[in-house]
């Protein structure tokens, strides 16, 4: 009681002195949002001019035109890319978010004195080479690699299984292992904010633990799992590393044939018209989803 | 009963996890060329030969420097924006904080390539420098977060005390500030230099002609005889990266575990 006090009464003080030193703060968030300026805002707004111009070299004429993205959206070839790219990456969010369920479910209610260490053991993967981890696939899947090379020695296999490379199977496989801790951690921290007296509440009042998992826990987790499914579907859309080293001509993505674009003979134009309505398709997908997740929340309670 | 089907789960998890990883210190010691079972004898051949190679050598200088800049810049940046948004009632700090944080969900070959098309649309030569620009767009989100986590448990009182005992605001930022944010300045330069020492798409759009360390490793697999040098490379990344996490996580939740004990009970 005495401490709400004393909170609320400095948060009082604190609205009076903010009004006098908004500008301060204006200052000091300048700085960050003028090198965010820079070195995003600007070079997404130059990429925008380019998908209007004609020219197919790296110059900048002419009027604007809209054929870059009639060409984008009227060939077969790249609708295909497209529909890849968004199958690949759909397939990748689901297997990451329900494998990591479980995961962050343990750490969050059974992990007891040992919470942390297991907290830190998935959060490493999240900050060690991407590029690595993709790379370790290629190693494992690969026609003379790991998984191959061991069958064979140990007698089970006669000749190596070629399934296992360069197809959207290996994408997403090795897709699902790298954006694991990128799931887990929006889950977890959803999880832990779980008023612990509602699910008491939920037993008190005579409800089993399936019933209680899914009429509290698991609602209540919602915003974690949208959070989780977000931040897996969005960058893997346009994830270029993975298909490149393990994806083959059967597993290429969209990223493929934007940076194809801009090599010296590529067609920058045409490359920023793919990129951008690519990043367009994706964000119209995702507010769809978050639409689509919050009514079906809503609807549940 | 439950739990322990939650724990063999989750210990299968960590095994997925981590697993797939450790072929490549673990074929990194085979004295094979090739990357397959079964192993043929322990050598460190591989690694002898990695650091007498002066391009390794090179984009390693390259990737520190690149680094090291990026962390102390991105870190200065997301403390001044922290300071901002938690200790000011600012209008428009949500837009601003999604702003900054959209690098997160657009994918690094469109950032790359965006980032490119202006540099050469104003005619700024690729160097170690527009890498930096490249990575302090990728790790300045990483430092806001982790400094406005930190400072939304920092009680303002304390300076106000400081400020009442005397203190000017230059040395009440030194004696009480300062002190009470360094956990959350040193986990934040420890991610962001490792999340820029192991990024490679941007540096490779980015880096012109000196290769930082993931885009040597890169160049280096279209040749399948380096491929074990190429191993042992990506074990030594993978072993700096793990010893830095841990450090900055051990910092970063140093002093803060009180506050989790309280939010639990």
């Amino acid at each position: 009681m005495g401490k709400s006090l004393i909170s609320g009464f400095s948060g009082g003080v604190q609205v009076a002195k903010a009004e006098d030193g908004n500008d301060a703060g204006y200052l000091l968030l300048s700085p960050t949002l003028a090198v965010m300026a820079l070195t995003l805002a600007a070079p997404l707004a130059l990429l925008f001019l380019y998908s209007l111009t004609r020219t197919t070299g790296p110059v900048l004429e002419g009027g604007a035109t809209l054929a870059q993205y009639a060409e984008v959206l009227g060939r077969e070839g790249y609708r295909a890319l497209f529909w890849r790219s968004l199958g690949i990456s759909a397939v990748v969010t689901l297997a990451t978010v329900a494998l990591a369920y479980p995961m962050a479910y343990f750490v969050a209610f059974h992990a007891g004195r040992r919470k942390f260490l297991w907290l830190i053991a998935l959060t490493i993967p999240f900050w060690t080479s991407y590029l690595l981890r993709v790379f370790a696939w290629k190693i494992i899947l690969g026609y003379g690699g790991v998984i191959n090379s061991a069958l064979i020695s140990m007698g089970l296999i006669s000749a190596p299984l070629e399934f296992l490379l360069y197809n959207p199977f290996s994408v997403v496989v090795t897709l699902t292992h790298a954006w694991a801790a990128f799931a887990i951690l929006p889950i977890y921290v959803s999880l832990e904010k779980i008023d612990r007296s509602l699910l008491e509440a939920a037993t008190d009042l005579g409800d089993g633990p399936l019933r209680r998992f899914l009429r509290i826990t698991l609602p209540l987790s919602m915003p974690g799992v949208i959070g989780a499914a977000l931040l897996v579907f969005v960058p893997t859309t346009g994830d270029y590393v993975t298909p490149t080293l393990v994806g083959g001509p059967q597993g290429a993505m969209i990223a493929n044939i934007i940076s194809v674009q801009f090599d010296r003979v590529g067609n920058w134009p045409l490359g920023a018209a793919l990129a951008l309505a690519s990043m367009a398709v994706v964000g119209v997908l995702a507010m769809l989803f978050v639409a689509a997740a919050r009514a079906a929340a809503k609807a549940a309670r | 009963m439950k739990n322990r089907w939650l724990l063999v789960y989750a210990a299968a998890y960590l095994a997925f996890l981590y697993l797939p990883v450790l072929f490549l210190p673990l074929f990194s010691f085979n004295a094979s060329q090739y990357i397959a079972f079964p192993l043929t004898g322990f050598t460190t051949q591989w690694y002898t030969a990695l650091f007498a190679d002066t391009a390794m050598l090179q984009a390693l200088s390259n990737s520190l420097k690149v680094g090291v800049v990026t962390a102390i810049l991105s870190t200065l940046l997301g403390l001044l924006a922290a300071k901002a948004v938690t200790q000011y009632r600012l209008k428009g700090t949500g837009t601003a904080l999604g702003f900054i944080g959209l690098p997160l969900f657009i994918p690094d070959v469109v950032l790359g390539i965006a980032l490119l098309l202006l540099l050469a649309a104003i005619g700024f030569p690729l160097s170690l420098a527009t890498v930096v620009l490249g990575h302090l767009c990728l790790c300045t989100p990483f430092a806001l977060a982790v400094l406005i986590a930190r400072f939304e448990g920092f009680d303002r009182s304390l300076e106000e005390a400081s400020a009442d005992l005397g203190e000017n605001g230059w040395m009440t930022f030194w004696r009480v500030t300062f002190p009470l944010m360094l956990p959350g300045i040193t986990a934040s330069l420890l991610l962001t230099f490792i999340t820029s020492f192991d990024e490679f798409l941007i540096a490779y759009f980015l880096s012109g002609t000196d290769a930082t360390l993931p885009v040597f490793f890169w160049s280096q697999l279209r040749f399948p005889a380096r491929l074990p040098v190429v191993l042992a490379l990506g074990a030594l990344i993978l072993l700096a990266s793990v010893v830095l996490v841990v450090l900055a996580e051990v910092v970063r939740n140093r002093g803060v575990a009180p506050d989790k004990k309280t939010i639990g009970a």
